[in-house]
């Protein structure tokens, strides 16, 4: 189809207006592609500096067999365990007869408001022989479950209802019918939210640092403390880069070639509610137990901790309007990097579908994938290296929050776009309008939405941002994170509660924007 | 309002945040200021503060602080070589010191300065000087634990019958300065057996607090850490130290390990003769009141200066005799990465 539709003269009379700007829009869009994967460059050729036999020496040591294996085990039992939960939370609230649904969805989302190691330090103040390979998987199955519920509730939403009533007019009970037509069909949104999952799992430092468990990301940090820019720890982000490709290969490979589509004359409908029955109860049960978990036990140890810290001494939060300041400022800066850098490569995708769009759209799927501490370990080297001037500047940081987010801006960026189809901007150009007022005027204000949707998921994003702003935080600049990282490390629970607090109430926003995403494809 | 028209606005505003932003963030970057000290500190944060500002006060010399940890902050002084901005390095443990004195970018101390510390307070190469000291100890939680089952020698923690039941913070700069310690006293081969039990036996915190706090909540009954962590912890509200007590090696046992905070001028700073005041300072009657009424709980180094009544007279701890010129973290970090600690 794409080399047919470049031969194809409607097709080419079509792009032929934009064609002096086109060029200049691809060699952007290249260029940002580029950004975004060359830590990835850096950091391998940063561990290979001293050589194959050297690295292979550090690389083939009992020590990175362990990293390995615990890293292994923890993706092992928490995706699993993400995919029942989120499988399973999505069908009972948007298939069943549930009451409530509607507050239920919220529910399942809220998760997402409370940052990953701000849960584990409310579960290690609560329960503190919680450490190792267990706290860990219970912290992040809590935390990440969500980002399987999203796209499984969203496609449940829309899936038509007809198949399985054909199943069931066929003699087949309600269970059997929604396992033999429904759950086949909800593979790429399984092994997409997995996806997420996994990759969350392998650039996660707080959790696992707090419950002493040691991965590839917590080892990095550490050689990191002893060695600062060394080879080691290019070396052991270049094994990690390796397990985060190995894992994107692996779910282009779950996901599949079944189509998900409805096809055939006539309006798709929402299938018929389930009636729970006796399992109503078991159901609110689990999503109440769910509930209690992920949410209620952060947000209360939080609130505990917080009045504990009133009553006890006065805790100093002096320190808070100023570091939430510099927090939001860094977030506004690093949004609107992001969404000014995926602007180009979006526009390219809207427009044409050639092999460099279909690079840009591989390259921008790698980058998804690429851990903070990488990101973050092949800024320094380059810093320090090749461009001093730049070395601890809040620049640097914002440049890393932009290549780390650039692809979720992406995403929002195309869907705003599709918005604002090619034949307008051409209906612009045809009534006289140049370039840049086609984008400033037509193209931009339809993807407005988009736009700032885009700008929010990245900021928030950037609000909660652990492991590189560690590594790359220019000295004087102290965001929520690094402050309530720098109590909670010293197992400090109250002077710690603030900053969790504030992190929380400032990515509440984050599940109203992502639960919009569900009801709108309703 | 149209939609057309607040999409406008919205757009608009988000143009211009970019001036909001550098406006709002103008005073956040990191921007060597020319006219100030440049002291790289991975001392405790307050402590090098009140310094700072105690100096300044007293000179009328401005000052500019970045902070980091020990290790990563002498070899990324290395890294930044000639262009580094930094004046002073101050650590909260001398073998950090050593990495950039060995780098050779260090400049001899005045040996004004040197004469204020105390004997042994400095090494023997004269090119940086302590300015602060800390004594290890085993910490435990008198509830599981009595006196009189307390290992002897910190050596002892390397057997079987201690596995499980001592923790440590082997990812520190801290621990890594007590197992230099032992391996210039011990030598290698005694060294790397104890890091193999460390490995084998030991559980592993992430920092001295942690490990206080777990020995005290009863997860392990014994911890090595350094003194200070404890006695602040008691001058405050004893949560994380309420069922625990400090036990002393001594005896010259690696274990009684006493580990200087360095202060070294760099060679190629370009305020070297505010830099070598700064650190005149520091070492003074004056600089050492400043860190003992800074309740960091630390030792001071120069003559004539009390600790904290509460501490242990420092010369009364019986610390193994090093100098710390031969500590060598680096090895050190080889070492621990050979026995699958790093």
């Amino acid at each position: 189809m794409p080399a047919s539709s470049d031969l194809a003269p409607a097709r080419v009379r079509r792009t032929a207006g934009g064609a002096q700007r086109s060029p200049a829009l691809g060699v952007l869009a290249a260029l940002v592609a580029a950004l975004t994967l060359l830590p990835v460059v850096l950091v391998v050729v940063r561990g290979g500096v001293d050589g194959w036999g050297p690295a292979l020496d550090y690389l083939l040591r009992p020590r990175v067999g362990e990293l390995l294996a615990h890293t292994g085990w923890l993706l092992v039992l928490t995706v699993p365990a993400t995919i029942v939960i989120g499988v399973l939370a999505a069908w009972v609230v948007e298939r069943t007869d549930l009451p409530l649904a509607g507050a239920w969805r919220t529910l399942m989302l809220a998760p997402l408001a409370v940052p990953a190691f701000v849960s584990s330090y409310a579960w290690i103040s609560w329960q503190p022989q919680l450490v190792g390979l267990g706290g860990a998987v219970l912290v992040t199955t809590l935390a990440y479950f969500p980002f399987v519920f999203l796209p499984v509730a969203s496609l449940l939403r829309a899936l038509d209802g007809g198949d399985e009533e054909a199943a069931r007019s066929l003699g087949l009970g309600p269970l059997q019918a929604a396992v033999r037509t429904v759950l086949p069909r909800l593979r790429p949104a399984v092994s997409g939210g997995a996806l997420l999952v996994a990759l969350h799992l392998l650039a996660e430092y707080g959790v696992l640092e707090m419950m002493r468990y040691q991965t590839f990301t917590t080892a990095i940090l550490q050689q990191y403390a002893v060695g600062f820019s060394d080879t080691a720890g290019s070396l052991l982000a270049s094994v990690l880069v390796g397990l985060c490709l190995v894992v994107l290969a692996l779910e282009v490979a779950a996901r599949g070639r079944r189509r998900v589509a409805r096809v055939g004359p006539g309006a798709g409908r929402r299938a018929a509610a389930l009636p729970l029955g006796r399992w109503r109860v078991p159901a609110l049960a689990f999503l109440g137990g769910i509930t209690a978990l992920a949410v209620a036990v952060p947000v209360v140890m939080v609130l505990r901790w917080l009045l504990a810290g009133q009553s006890q001494r006065g805790v100093d939060v002096s320190n808070l309007g100023p570091v939430t300041l510099s927090t939001l400022g860094l977030a506004l800066a690093g949004g609107l990097l992001a969404v000014v850098l995926a602007l180009p490569g979006a526009l390219l995708l809207a427009r044409r579908h050639g092999p460099l769009a279909v690079l840009l759209e591989r390259s921008t799927f790698l980058a998804s994938a690429l851990p903070g501490v990488v990101v973050a370990l092949a800024l320094i080297g380059v810093a320090v290296d090749v461009a001093p001037v730049i070395y601890q500047t809040a620049l640097l940081l914002v440049l890393a929050y932009a290549i780390l987010f650039i692809p979720r801006a992406m995403v929002s960026l195309r869907a705003g776009l599709a918005a604002a189809p090619p034949e307008l901007s051409e209906a612009a150009r045809a009534l006289g309008a140049r370039g840049a007022s086609v984008l400033t005027r037509v193209v931009l204000p339809l993807a407005a939405p988009s736009v700032l949707g885009g700008f929010v998921l990245v900021a928030l994003a950037i609000t909660t941002e652990l492991t590189a702003t560690l590594l790359l935080a220019p000295t004087g600049v102290e965001t929520l994170a690094l402050a309530f990282w720098g109590a909670a490390d010293e197992l400090d629970y109250t002077a710690a509660a603030p900053y969790a607090a504030t992190m929380i109430a400032l990515s509440v926003p984050l599940t109203v924007v992502l639960r919009r995403q569900i009801t709108k494809e309703g | 309002m149209t939609p057309t028209l607040s999409r406008r606005t919205l757009l608009a505003a988000l143009l211009a945040s970019p001036v909001v932003v550098s406006a709002c963030s103008r005073d956040e970057k990191y921007v060597p200021d020319p006219e100030a000290l440049q002291i790289y500190s991975s001392q405790h944060q307050n402590v090098t503060e009140a310094w700072a500002k105690a100096f300044t006060d007293a000179t009328g010399i401005r000052t500019q602080v970045r902070s980091g940890t020990d290790s990563s902050m002498g070899h990324m002084i290395v890294q930044e070589g000639n262009a580094s901005p930094a004046d002073v390095f101050l650590t909260e443990n001398s073998p950090a010191m050593t990495v950039v004195e060995r780098a050779g970018m260090l400049a001899p101390v005045d040996p004004a300065t040197l004469d204020q510390v105390g004997e042994g307070r400095a090494p023997s190469s004269g090119m940086w000087t302590g300015i602060a000291a800390r004594s290890t100890v085993l910490v435990y939680n008198t509830g599981q634990i009595t006196e009189a089952e307390l290992p002897a020698s910190m050596m002892d923690l390397q057997d079987a019958a201690w596995a499980g039941r001592w923790g440590c913070a082997p990812g520190g700069a801290d621990f890594q300065a007590i197992v230099a310690g032992m391996l210039v006293d011990r030598g290698e081969q005694e060294t790397a057996a104890w890091l193999k039990g460390l490995k084998d036996g030991a559980e592993i915190y992430q920092n001295n607090i942690a490990t206080m706090k777990a020995v005290n909540a009863g997860e392990v009954p014994v911890g090595i850490m350094y003194h200070y962590y404890w006695y602040r912890d008691q001058a405050g509200n004893k949560e994380g130290s309420g069922s625990t007590k400090l036990h002393y090696f001594g005896h010259q046992d690696p274990g009684a390990f006493v580990s200087l905070s360095a202060g070294g001028v760099l060679a190629t700073s370009d305020r070297s003769e505010e830099a070598q005041r700064f650190l005149a300072y520091l070492t003074s009657g004056e600089g050492q009141e400043v860190l003992v009424s800074s309740g960091s709980m630390e030792y001071p180094v120069a003559e004539g200066v009390a600790a904290d009544p509460a501490l242990p007279p420092l010369d009364s701890l019986d610390a193994p005799v090093v100098d710390p010129s031969a500590l060598d973290s680096d090895e050190v970090i080889a070492m621990m990465t050979d026995a699958g600690i790093l």
